[in-house]
């Protein structure tokens, strides 16, 4: 299973294979390359063309580092914090020494400041990996935060009460029912109480929905109709738990217990390459009135979205005539072989 | 449950089925230690209120939380019944409604019922002051969705959404809809703050429902001195628009009512 919080590399290392990640060492690397422009020259003109000399040579470093780290992320992941470090800024000295080569070879002259690039790019190296040290030991707290806010949002007393109810309900009269009402709540409450900053399948996620809906359409009945379209679902897609269920809860609050008449929610799930879609649909009506439960819910899963997937994954809420929909798209990331 | 003559009728007012019928489960065993009739169940407030224009009930247990009209709504609308029943609310979590009911003294169960609170419950009943509209009022958090009045002994109910116009008349409120009139006993002030969203004051003693307003017409019928009024949807009636409020016409210009 993949974790975040499994030992000291995995939290100070960031994962170089995360869309976030890259960008920001990017970002980061022509930034630094702005500015040692703008400190060798003195006119705009003059900045520009040192911009350009400068950029022919950090560019293709940044590139091919990013690659490199890209490919042998989970190799670094498994070393040690230091070993790691060391590793990497040869890598880089490596590599930039390759390029600067190569640019030699190219203009048949040798690099004056090549020094002063050798230099540039380690201390460039040490920067990235001392700014993702410190923002992902700024993040972990929040980690663990998103772990408590994700038990405090799903304990929602409202279904523990009318659960319990429902299978005080059935004892008598269908005792079988009550024993499965009884598993379904106990196994929902054992992910509701589990520590969940850990990645879990997608298809634990399905079946706990399923086990939550039994409960639901035990009180309401045909008033809760439920489509499933996971056929073409990837079982295997890590994702943070308890992302679906309590989009269901909300789907069953606000769209089925405000009406008499039967709703129908829709849960649809597929994947395109190498991304995982879940869209959930429900009834809507303009004038239910429980709106900022909703909201929160909806931002506490955003947040542990991002948290463990960066700038990869998106979740849109749409308001339409009669439906509300929530769509949440997510890297198709698989557990560790 | 025996037909006792003097059981104690009860209706059971719940949107779910299981809820019903744990109730009627308790019921059963108080039924052992005094007569108890249960005279009907009910899924929501307005099938409460058809069940007992035909069955008259000693004591209602009411859910809260229902959809079309809640609990809290029904209970109001049960007062304009000629002899209406004790009322025990029944809801499974709600912070809020539990503190008002403390509060105001009302009666009620959390569920998951026990046998014991619901015996000590119907044994008070008979006894249980009957609620006032003054507290319910106080105690519901959202406004009512229906108006109603007494008609021949049953309960009318009047869609709020279906309302033109309230305007005060001498001891009563005109409830205005697209087809006919009806007279309620309530104060003109306090539906305008129940219904602060959807209704605006117009004139002294005149609230229309601003979903309904088509438009503002200069009235220049006396010569020299016009005044504005409001023509509503589906009626051909004109209601001057007082001097002091004429700033709504600005409003529904801008989009702000």
């Amino acid at each position: 299973m993949a974790s975040i919080n499994q030992n000291p590399t995995a939290t100070l290392l960031p994962n170089f294979r995360n869309l976030g990640v890259m960008l920001r060492m990017l970002v980061i690397i022509t930034a630094l390359t702005v500015i040692a422009a703008m400190l060798k020259s003195s006119s705009w003109s003059g900045f520009l063309q040192q911009w350009f000399a400068i950029a022919a040579v950090v560019q293709p470093i940044a590139i091919l580092s990013v690659l490199l780290l890209g490919a042998s992320n989970s190799w670094l992941h498994k070393l040690e914090y230091r070993a790691a470090v060391v590793l990497i800024v040869f890598a880089e000295l490596a590599i930039t020494l390759l390029v600067l080569r190569f640019g030699a070879l190219i203009l048949e002259s040798e690099m004056e400041d090549a020094g002063r690039y050798v230099f540039f790019s380690v201390a460039t190296t040490l920067i990235l990996i001392g700014y993702f040290n410190l923002r992902n030991r700024a993040l972990s707290p929040a980690l663990a935060e998103a772990r408590l806010q994700a038990l405090q949002a799903r304990i929602r007393p409202h279904f523990l009460f009318n659960s319990i109810n429902a299978v005080l309900s059935l004892i008598r009269a269908n005792p079988r029912r009550a024993e499965a009402a009884l598993e379904d709540m106990a196994d929902l409450f054992r992910v509701l109480m589990a520590d969940n900053r850990d990645l879990a399948p997608l298809e634990n996620e399905v079946e706990l929905c399923r086990q939550y809906l039994a409960l639901e359409q035990l009180r309401l009945g045909d008033r809760l109709q439920i489509d499933w379209h996971v056929d073409n679902m990837p079982k295997d897609a890590l994702m943070p738990p308890l992302v679906l269920q309590p989009l269901l809860e909300n789907a069953v609050y606000h769209g089925i217990e405000p009406s008499i008449e039967p709703g129908v929610v829709s849960v649809n799930i597929y994947h395109v390459r190498d991304q995982v879609h879940m869209v959930l649909r429900n009834p809507y009506r303009k004038d239910g009135s429980h709106h900022a439960g909703n909201k929160m819910a909806l931002g506490n899963i955003r947040e542990r979205l991002a948290l463990h997937f960066d700038a990869e994954a998106s979740l849109r809420a749409r308001v339409g005539d009669s439906e509300y929909e929530v769509h949440i798209t997510i890297p198709y990331v698989k557990a560790d072989e | 449950m025996t037909k006792h003559p003097q059981a104690l009728k009860v209706v059971i007012t719940d949107d779910e089925t299981p809820a019903r019928s744990r109730v009627r489960d308790l019921l059963e065993d108080c039924a052992s230690s005094f007569p108890i009739e249960l005279v009907g169940e009910a899924a929501s407030g307005r099938e409460l209120l058809a069940l007992l224009a035909k069955t008259p009930a000693d004591v209602v247990l009411l859910d809260i939380r229902m959809p079309e009209m809640d609990g809290l709504e029904a209970a109001q609308h049960l007062l304009k019944l000629p002899d209406p029943p004790s009322v025990i609310f029944t809801t499974a979590y709600d912070d809020y409604a539990l503190k008002a009911f403390e509060l105001h003294a009302v009666d009620y169960l959390v569920k998951p019922i026990r046998l014991r609170r619901l015996h000590d419950a119907l044994t008070r009943a008979r006894a249980i002051t009957p609620l006032s509209l003054d507290v319910l009022q106080r105690i519901a958090p959202e406004p009512r969705k229906h108006l109603s009045v007494q008609e021949r002994g049953k309960v009318m109910l009047i869609a709020v959404s279906d309302i033109r116009y309230l305007r005060a008349e001498l001891k009563y409120v005109t409830v205005r809809t697209a087809t006919r009139e009806h007279l309620v006993e309530e104060s003109l002030s306090r539906l305008e703050q129940e219904f602060t969203d959807q209704f605006v004051r117009i004139h002294r003693s005149c609230l229309v429902a601003k979903a309904h307003i088509l438009g503002f017409e200069k009235d220049a019928m006396e010569p020299g001195e016009s005044h504005w009024t409001v023509m509503l949807n589906g009626l051909d009636e004109k209601l001057p628009v007082s001097r002091r409020q004429q700033h709504i016409v600005k409003e529904f210009g801008r989009n702000l009512l």
